[in-house]
């Protein structure tokens, strides 16, 4: 068929195609204004579509990010009142344990104080021995002796009895300091005591001005987050996105003991429900393995909402402290249950494979071999069978990392996808009207020849013009072509502008 | 707005609802699966006894609860329950289940134990026809007929057996396919004995494959 439209007309190849291509060129060279219209036309109408949705998306853009801002910041404020509330719970502690107890010790204090002055002033010391003592003594010994015996006597007498005194008032003063002595002993344990004291009221009043410090930093950040602070923000995200990390390896970790703990009770569960029932494709017993880890966890996610250490489900926070301990309490009741049946069952999976293995030893002909240490895998499977459980329970923890995390990663997510798609669209936008040029010049490449020829006319009628003009002075363009040619120009600029 | 959110909620609760109840409508999947194992006691095959020990070991070790297994012997005439050895549904508890299959095994056991006569003619079809009826009582989902036999089929002037065979959905595995003296001779009736068999078992329906060596068995017939 298209053989046939080549030799339409003439039985040479060569001279068809030569007529053929020369009807082309005539063809495009007079539709020229117009492809050129209309692939410009259709660059620019891309073009300038692609600036209106990449503005849409801008606009949707901004709008999450705000979004994100103020999610973020609700948390983050939610999150810092929390700490507030909870330092300002220590700080009462602080206060009612050791503060409460202060009028007490400031009694103490007193009392000590009162027995160390007291006992201070009991050890006052008495006026030491007078220095005249000892002139007297020294008086009497030097006077003479020669003389009359009955002076001499007297003054012996006198002599003897003044030393007695002397003696007497040493030994007094010996006591009385030896009895100062065991005073300022004995107030050796007030002393103690009144250190120990101020050291207990120091301690308290430091660790009420650690948490006053730390509450001014929360305080602080609260105040940020309120005037909604970039610095703020930045903290919050980078907060958010190390949390949903440690999260999720957490969770992942936590998935892993799932499968372990699956493939604990899997088998022995087909004891109890069949092992050749079926739900779709998958075993009941599966599903029942499965629905049995699902409650363990459930019941540690109660569990750890009753205790108020998650904060997943309002509506369990917000009920009466009685009615939350009596839950807890029922949650952990039913989590030790789930936790027997657990190791019962995971004993009971050693059994059946102890059972399975030597049959599969007779039916290969094999001797069957007793295993001499084989309880230490049995007790193994049943501990870790109890415990697994509550290890599972503990899920809640990270769950609701994840999930007050997850927020702002989407958040993120979502604006970094809306980001690219923007991108992508200016860059198809402007893409496509280069591709107009492009064409428009390749267009014209197919055109050269009837192009040259218009342009040697052009030029020859401008050179007769300009002699026109030189002769007669005029001889511009046509004006609706000056305005055409203008637009076009004007065009292309403000696309240019625009791009830059 | 609450009302709003009480209609998603609504509609989300009727969706998954709908689901569920085309799940459970749903024609449930039967993954059963049932063998059958036929052992010619014929003087020409009767040597093969422990092949077909192996065999059925191989199967107990494959086929869990609610699998059944049937194991029967042909011989002069083998439409009849005697000629079954020993036949089991597993039952929904694993530890049951390891109890039968020891059981099923101890039956096979006594019986090549206590085989001294090879039988004069090997009614094969009589076989085919007590197997095919094993599984088709069963309804097990997948179904497979082990036979272990050279295929010569040798009856007795007085049975008759033209009559058709229902393999619909059987599985039909022809193991350690004997050569016999003849064979030897004229190798062309060996396949055409084979082909023979292959043509009749397909057009009752079933689908044929001959596994001749043991050590294949688990390469060649996955039991799915």
């Amino acid at each position: 068929m298209s053989t046939d439209i080549l030799y339409i007309w003439s039985s040479s190849p060569a001279l068809s195609l030569a007529i053929w291509l020369v009807l082309i060129v005539t063809v495009l060279y007079l539709g020229r204004p117009h492809a050129h219209q209309l692939l410009r036309g259709t660059g620019r109408a891309v073009y300038g579509s692609a600036r209106v949705a990449a503005r849409s998306i801008r606009q949707l853009e901004q709008r999450v990010r705000e979004r994100n801002r103020d999610v973020l910041l609700a948390m983050g404020r939610e999150a810092t009142e929390k700490a507030i509330e909870r330092e300002f719970s220590r700080v009462h502690t602080l206060v009612a344990r050791d503060l409460s107890q202060y009028p007490k010790l400031h009694r103490k204090l007193a009392d000590t104080l009162q027995k160390v002055e007291a006992d201070y002033h009991a050890t006052t010391e008495d006026a030491p021995l007078a220095p005249a003592w000892a002139e007297v003594v020294d008086t009497l010994a030097a006077l003479p002796r020669s003389g009359d015996p009955a002076m001499v006597k007297i003054l012996d007498n006198i002599q003897e009895a003044v030393e007695t005194s002397h003696q007497q008032t040493l030994a007094a003063y010996q006591k009385s300091s030896n009895e100062r002595h065991r005073i300022l002993n004995a107030m050796q344990p007030a002393w103690r005591a009144l250190g120990t004291t101020m050291t207990k009221v120091q301690e308290t009043i430091t660790g009420l001005d650690e948490r006053a410090k730390t509450i001014d930093r929360h305080m602080a950040t609260y105040e940020s987050m309120r005037k909604a602070e970039d610095k703020a923000v930045h903290a919050l995200t980078a907060s958010s996105v190390t949390q949903f990390f440690i999260a999720s390896l957490v969770l992942v970790i936590a998935a892993f003991g799932g499968i372990i703990n699956f493939h604990l009770i899997a088998l022995p569960m087909s004891e109890m429900v069949g092992g050749a029932s079926y739900i779709g494709s998958v075993r009941t017993s599966d599903i029942a393995a499965l629905v049995i880890i699902m409650v363990e966890i459930t019941m540690g996610l109660f569990l750890l909402e009753a205790l108020q250490i998650t904060r997943l489900f309002p509506m369990i926070g917000s009920l009466d402290d009685r009615m939350r301990k009596r839950m807890a309490i029922a949650a952990f009741t039913i989590l030790v249950i789930f936790a027997a049946i657990e190791a019962s069952l995971a004993y009971m999976r050693d059994l059946l494979a102890l059972d399975r293995e030597a049959l599969a030893q007779s039916l290969a002909g094999a001797a069957i071999v007793e295993d001499k240490f084989r309880w230490v895998p049995s007790i193994g499977q049943l501990v870790l069978g109890f415990v697994l459980p509550f290890a599972l329970a503990f899920v809640a923890i990270p769950l609701e990392a994840f999930v007050h995390s997850l927020r702002t990663v989407l958040g993120l997510v979502v604006v970094g996808a809306l980001r690219t798609l923007r991108l992508a669209v200016r860059l198809g936008g402007g893409m496509a009207n280069h591709l107009s040029k492009m064409l428009v010049n390749l267009y014209d490449i197919f055109v050269m020849v009837p192009l040259s020829i218009e342009r040697l006319i052009k030029q020859y009628r401008a050179e007769a013009g300009q002699r026109r003009d030189d002769t007669a002075g005029e001889g511009r363009p046509s004006k609706a072509a000056r305005r055409r040619q203008r637009n076009d120009e004007a065009d292309d600029l403000a696309v240019d502008t625009r791009e830059a | 707005m609450g009302g709003r959110v009480c209609g998603w909620a609504l509609r989300l609760a009727a969706g998954i609802l709908s689901a569920a109840a085309l799940t459970g409508c749903g024609e449930p999947v039967n993954n059963s699966r049932a063998a059958f194992v036929l052992i010619d006691i014929s003087s020409d095959y009767a040597g093969e006894l422990q092949k077909a020990q192996t065999l059925t070991n191989y199967l107990l070790a494959n086929l869990e609860s609610g699998d059944s297994l049937g194991i029967g012997f042909i011989d002069n005439s083998s439409f009849t329950e005697r000629n079954i050895i020993a036949r089991a549904t597993f039952d929904h508890r694993p530890s049951v289940t390891t109890r039968q299959k020891r059981e099923v095994r101890a039956q096979l056991d006594a019986f090549v134990q206590r085989f001294r006569v090879p039988s004069h003619h090997s009614d094969i079809t009589g076989g085919v026809l007590l197997a095919s009826d094993y599984l088709n009582e069963t309804k097990a989902g997948q179904r497979y007929l082990f036979i272990l036999s050279d295929l010569h089929e040798d009856l007795p002037p007085w049975l008759n057996r033209s009559v058709g065979v229902n393999l619909e959905a059987i599985e039909v595995i022809a193991v350690n396919v004997k050569r016999q003296r003849r064979d030897n001779n004229d190798p062309q009736a060996y396949r055409q004995r084979l082909a023979g068999w292959q043509q009749r078992v397909e057009e009752s329906g079933g689908q044929w494959r001959v596994v001749n060596d043991l050590a294949r068995l688990e390469s060649a017939v996955v039991l799915r």
